[in-house]
């Protein structure tokens, strides 16, 4: 599913053309959906899909979803994203006329709970039998809402990042670094909301603004597709002469960004300017500049538009596709470990899948249970082992180490690399 | 023997040694180094103190060796400093000529080098130096004395090196233990410059890399004022560390192995070479590839040298060096080390000389102490500035009598 993406008919059509629609999925995609409401999407059509009888009532978007059976009793998954599967399934057709017409669909949730982690992958795919390209915005739940939620949300972020074309992921135990302790509960939810919000705008505007250097949707969906434990965004915005350099500045001092730390480690940048009629090439160089300069290591994709909304202003979106420090250690992780193995077992089933109305999830599995069917699979052909084998190579944990006489100083890192390491390591340079 | 305040003492506590130099300033201001003594250093990590008992004995050492040798009671002493912490840049000053002629005043100067000197740092942070550069008259660049001259508007851009106050109190503490009295903190980079440069070369635009065992410290001279100075915490301990590491032997046989066998070019003669170690019974006990050895030395140099040379593009600063580079500390020593600095940096390197300095034994022009002679040479300034200001009650050290009442 995942690996036909750049010959989606999207891509090629005019991008003024594009219709968007977002979807707020269960309480937290409904209120991050909200947000955008009031401040409003031109041309983007908002839908909401709830279990919760309540929560969908209370929504302001034009379309409506109820998902509904007598077995809920009105009272919603209750927390299990099993029941919000089950349920999603059952309505396929239902979440299939809610993304007809739509080129892209904006997937809004918050995983961790019932209907955000069940319903979502189900939508993702529903939205791509449609013809539409399907991307995820979703928050995992804060450290401090326990390890089962926790691992609901990985296990869920695995299934969606399966079924989307690109999912972009925000850590709500992130923004706690940015709130002060005085900070309510609500205004919490309120900040982590409000950033996923701005990334979605910030994409949105990617996507539908004439590029005078485009961005393509394909750019898109490869560097966020199948990279990530977690993908860093931020949105900047400067006015006035010295706009390019302002909007530098804020952009590093963006929380999220770790104050530049996140692009120095990052594999690859993807980093969209909008501007009034009034943007000078300069102030593009300027910006690329830096940011080239921060992320040495990623590849950089840029690009720029211009609207006349925003003459004197300058707009940066930022999404930044980190190096995934758990890949290394996948192999223990039942999320990738269930990624890992739906990358496998998919050549095969796209072929034999039948004309059927139902498209089957992806099977939750155990961690010993994964093993065995990787397995079995690696004993099928030459070719598949092979695969297997370059699969392996990745994860494979890094060498540690040890500084030596460094090791208990403090450390001499420069551009988030660690200098005190032997030069020779950190190039690769092989000692035979 | 000799007046008091006419000796000046420079000390360096480095990480690969300790070394202090005695320094007699005759009246008619020739300079005379009278005294060195050094001492192993074991208690510094990247140039900064990491074991303070450590350090002290080897100041110890090092300050009783000098006192022998120059035969005079050491009292007060220039401090050099380094390490990751220090910084420097520019600040630019900016002060209107009030007067109604628009005639620019000695008044208007000190102004504007206050003004200059006005930097927001956090509390923690210390300014070292703060040192003047050129004047702008009107935007007019290049102006080194304002007075008289008309104008409406007059700048001026300070080089200021700053640091973590605490860090520093390290070191300044370590010394006045042995009841010493500190008279300034040196950056050493700047010491070193201090030692190697000449007028004329300072006129032309040079850097100066002191490569020393736990830093690398450099320092960027254009138009005759220092343009850009920064620390880079890699030295001649990284090399030894990755040697260590790479070739599996101890650290000390590392270093024993890079001062025998090091370079800072991979040459083919020394391609498929190897190296055998010998215990102190004079048995083999492993043989090493000297390829390997040199590729990880010449690896990890280069990149130091590739550090800087980006940190200087950055303070678009390597436009200036008409002069070249000029390379000091134990690290100038390692051979081909300046023709490895020239492929990198792309311009002619040589090795530095502490020829600015008169009655210098060919003893002590060695690279590594540049440092401890630019110290002694910073303090005949200050004594010289002292000596004309006359005012030597009046405290006149004035960083480091704020930075004690800070205490």
């Amino acid at each position: 599913m995942n690996t036909n993406a750049q010959n989606e008919p999207v891509a090629e059509t005019p991008k003024k053309n594009i219709s968007v629609k977002v979807l707020g999925v269960g309480g937290a995609g409904i209120n991050v959906m909200e947000l955008m409401l009031k401040s409003g999407l031109p041309g983007v059509g908002f839908a909401a899909v709830e279990t919760d009888a309540q929560s969908a009532v209370a929504s302001s978007a034009s379309e409506k979803v109820h998902l509904e059976t007598q077995f809920l009793r009105g009272l919603g998954t209750g927390g299990d994203p099993d029941r919000g599967r089950a349920l999603a399934e059952e309505q396929l057709p239902k979440l299939k006329s809610l993304c007809d017409g739509a080129d892209v669909v904006f997937i809004l949730a918050g995983l961790g709970g019932g209907a955000g982690t069940g319903i979502s992958p189900v939508l993702a795919r529903a939205a791509k039998e449609t013809g539409a390209l399907a991307l995820g915005f979703v928050t995992t739940p804060f450290g401090c809402e326990g390890g089962s939620r926790q691992r609901l949300a990985q296990a869920g972020l695995a299934e969606l990042k399966a079924c989307a074309d690109g999912v972009i992921c925000l850590a709500n135990q992130k923004v706690l670094t940015l709130i002060d302790e005085n900070t309510s509960l609500l205004d919490t939810f309120r900040i982590a909301n409000n950033f996923l919000a701005e990334g979605v705008r910030g994409v949105w505007r990617l996507l539908t603004h004439k590029g005078l250097i485009d961005i393509h949707f394909a750019d898109l969906a490869a560097l966020i597709r199948d990279r990530h434990a977690e993908s860093s965004f931020a949105v900047a915005e400067a006015m006035g002469p010295t706009r390019s350099r302002e909007v530098m500045d804020k952009l590093l001092a963006h929380p999220m960004l770790d104050g530049g730390h996140v692009l120095a480690d990052s594999e690859a940048v993807l980093l969209s300017l909008i501007g009034g009629p009034d943007l000078t090439m300069a102030e593009v160089n300027r910006v690329m500049e830096q940011v080239n300069r921060q992320c040495e290591h990623g590849q950089v994709i840029m690009g720029a538009a211009i609207d006349e909304a925003f003459s004197e202003r300058l707009a940066v979106t930022l999404i930044a596709a980190r190096k995934n420090p758990q890949r290394a250690s996948a192999e223990t992780g039942p999320a990738a470990g269930a990624e890992e193995l739906d990358q496998q077992l998919l050549p095969c089933s796209a072929t034999a899948r039948p004309e059927s109305r139902f498209v089957p999830p992806p099977p939750a599995l155990a961690s010993d249970q994964v093993q065995q069917l990787l397995a079995r699979q690696s004993r099928g052909s030459s070719r598949q082992r092979k695969n297997q084998a370059r699969s392996r190579q990745t994860q494979l944990p890094l060498e540690i180490v040890s500084k030596g006489r460094f090791d208990k100083s403090e450390p001499t890192i420069h551009k988030g690399e660690d200098l005190d390491v032997p030069t020779y390591i950190r190039r690769g340079v092989a000692l035979n | 023997m000799f007046n008091a305040s006419s000796i000046i003492v420079g000390l360096e506590i480095g990480t690969s040694k300790v070394c202090a130099v005695v320094g007699d300033l005759a009246p008619d201001g020739a300079l005379n180094i009278v005294g060195l003594g050094q001492s192993r250093s074991r208690g510094v990590r990247k140039g900064e103190i990491a074991d303070a008992p450590l350090a002290e004995e080897d100041v110890r050492h090092a300050i009783v060796e000098a006192e022998q040798m120059a035969d005079v009671e050491i009292r007060s002493v220039y401090l050099g400093v380094t390490g990751g912490h220090l910084r420097g840049f520019n600040n630019r000053g900016v002060h209107p000529v009030v007067s109604a002629d628009r005639e620019i005043s000695e008044e208007d100067v000190q102004d504007v080098i206050k003004n200059a000197k006005t930097i927001n740092l956090p509390a923690q942070n210390h300014v070292i130096h703060a040192i003047r550069q050129h004047f702008l008259v009107d935007g007019q660049d290049g102006i080194t004395n304002p007075v008289g001259m008309l104008g409406s508007r007059i700048e001026v851009d300070v080089h200021v090196v700053h640091g973590n106050l605490n860090r520093l109190q390290n070191a300044i503490r370590t010394v006045k233990g042995l009841q010493l009295e500190v008279d300034d903190i040196v950056f050493n980079g700047l010491a070193s410059s201090l030692a190697l440069l000449t007028n004329e070369q300072k006129e032309l635009g040079s850097l100066v890399i002191d490569i020393g065992g736990g830093t690398t410290d450099y320092v960027v001279y254009a138009n005759g004022i220092i343009k850009h100075t920064g620390v880079l915490a890699v030295g001649g301990d990284h090399v030894s560390n990755d040697l260590a590491y790479g070739l599996k032997v101890p650290l000390s046989r590392a270093e024993q192995l890079k001062i025998e066998h090091g370079a800072g070019l991979l040459d083919e003669p020394a391609k498929g070479q190897s190296i055998t170690i010998s215990n102190e019974l004079g048995l083999p006990v492993k043989t090493i590839n000297l390829e390997h050895l040199r590729r990880i030395m010449s690896l990890r140099l280069e990149e130091i040298f590739r550090l800087v040379s980006q940190c200087i593009e950055q303070a678009d600063a390597l436009d200036y060096l008409r002069a070249g580079v000029f390379l000091c500390g134990g690290g100038a020593h390692i051979p081909q080390i300046a023709k490895l600095a020239e492929q990198v940096l792309q311009m002619p390197v040589s090795l530095g000389k502490t020829n600015s300095i008169s009655g210098l034994k060919s003893a002590l022009d060695q690279p590594e102490f540049a440092t401890a002679i630019g110290l002694v040479k910073f303090g005949s300034f200050q004594q010289r500035k002292r000596a004309a200001k006359s005012s030597l009650t009046d405290g006149i050290k004035s960083t480091l009598g704020q930075l004690f009442r800070r205490i």
